[in-house]
């Protein structure tokens, strides 16, 4: 069975270790807050300028100026601070955030990735993804494994315009838990119940496939 | 004598000077910390052709959209454009151009404006359309583009408090682009909630200096909230 949008980010959530400081994306990333171990600490990063995000606040304690990137009412916790747009890329592009986990369309083998752009379509903007994954080498890009038409996002080449280039080296998708190494995608990890040849079938890149290849347990 | 006093009565004398054809530089993040009131002023002098640079343009009827309502804006320096149908249709006839710029990249270009450095280099963007016609260099084996720094005619800044000097504190969130957009302008307009008697702030918490402030307005804000989540 492929995962579900949850165990997706369950499965990244086992990547964050204690102390980390970490900037999750919109969409499945958001969803990786929930399933952070009680007992490690980490800070969420959001790059409108808020280090220590927390939960959505109770509807009596909503506040206009207290956003997150997705522009979602949030709440700060204990010992967070806030800062300016330069102060907060100067973190991101500094590399001094530990994990960032964002979504994706494609990825290929020489860890290139395009996430905003589709030529013909109306173009929205990149927003902060370009810095973010130019920041460090931190990243794990999370999506589906094929598009709904069964197409394979995980490429020998990104067709679509990159968002950043050679610097991807871990990807989550619904089929399994991957690394990029070496002009290569190394199958490190599968879902429950799906066969290595489903992989296999649905990567268009360079796939190497261990001996060995665990299922992921939840 | 003015002296140091830079507040000024009404939102038209912080907007007078206000020409076709000048950049503006506007602080905010989606729809908080946006300087709502010397946007409306803008829409009620009617200038055209401005170049607008901000991280985004409102929504419609709201926030910078309404400045396209009567197509005011030539050109729009943004990360991210989504909200906004009429942003959207400008741009597909062609009445708009947008130049689609890294987020990090686009605050520090307003920082780096301000500073008085006119250009830097950036691993963001280096192998994407955006760095496409760009100057390349290798510094320990990366690549870097170089991008250069903006300055406006005008910054519109939204702050929480600030003193007749000019020294502006933001609130939470709010403060986002608003401290280098600040720094950015030649002439540069804070908005405020609420004007302090001059020593009300102490020196430490002041997060724009009012040597970079030309004018100070008391304004009233709808804050109008784009995503509301709760618990």
């Amino acid at each position: 069975m492929a995962l579900s949008r949850e165990q997706i980010a369950q499965r990244i959530a086992r990547e964050i270790n204690d102390g980390d400081y970490v900037n999750l994306g919109i969409g499945i990333p958001t969803l990786v807050a929930n399933y952070v171990p009680d007992d490690i600490e980490v800070m969420l990063q959001s790059e409108n300028g808020l280090l220590g995000m927390g939960p959505f606040p109770e509807a009596d304690k909503i506040d206009a100026d207290m956003i997150n990137a997705g522009k979602q009412t949030v709440t700060a916790v204990k010992g967070a601070s806030i800062f300016s747009s330069a102060e907060s890329f100067a973190m991101i592009r500094g590399g001094h955030v530990d994990i960032t986990v964002l979504g994706a369309f494609e990825v290929d083998q020489n860890g290139n990735i395009a996430s905003w752009m589709i030529p013909g379509k109306l173009v929205k903007g990149m927003g902060g993804a370009m810095d973010l994954v130019a920041g460090a080498d931190n990243i794990i890009v999370t999506m589906t494994h094929a598009s709904k038409g069964g197409d394979s996002k995980l490429l020998e080449k990104c067709s679509l315009p990159l968002t950043g280039s050679g610097c991807i080296k871990r990807v989550v998708t619904d089929l399994a838990y991957m690394e990029i190494e070496d002009g290569a995608f190394i199958l490190k990890e599968r879902a429950p119940g799906v066969s290595v040849e489903e992989i296999v079938e649905k990567t268009a890149g360079k796939l190497i496939v261990p001996d060995e290849v665990p299922e992921m347990v939840f | 004598m003015a002296g140091l006093n830079k507040i000024v009565e009404s939102h038209q004398e912080a907007m007078k000077g206000l020409e076709d054809g000048m950049t503006v530089i506007a602080g905010g993040f989606g729809l908080c910390g946006i300087p709502e009131n010397l946007i409306q002023e803008i829409k009620n002098l009617g200038v055209k052709d401005l170049t607008v640079v901000s991280n985004n343009c409102g929504v419609d009827g709201f926030g910078l959209g309404v400045l396209l309502e009567d197509m005011q804006i030539k050109k729009m320096i943004a990360s991210y454009v989504g909200e906004n149908a009429l942003f959207e249709k400008q741009l597909l006839n062609g009445e708009l151009e947008v130049e689609l710029t890294p987020q990090g990249t686009l605050a520090e270009k307003m920082r780096a404006g301000g500073a008085g450095i006119p250009a830097f280099f950036t691993a963001t963007g280096y192998g994407t359309p955006v760095g496409e016609g760009k100057e390349v260099r290798e510094f320990d084996g990366r690549n870097y583009i170089m991008e250069e720094s903006i300055t406006g005619d005008f910054a519109i800044v939204k702050g929480w408090k600030a003193d007749k000097y000019g020294n502006v504190v933001y609130r939470h969130t709010a403060q986002n682009f608003n401290p280098m957009a600040a720094t950015a302008g030649k002439i540069t307009v804070v908005e405020v909630e609420e004007i302090v008697e001059v020593g009300e702030l102490s020196p430490e918490e002041i997060q724009t200096p009012g040597i970079y402030v030309d004018r100070v307005v008391l304004g009233q804000f709808e804050k109008r909230i784009e995503q509301r989540t709760t618990q």
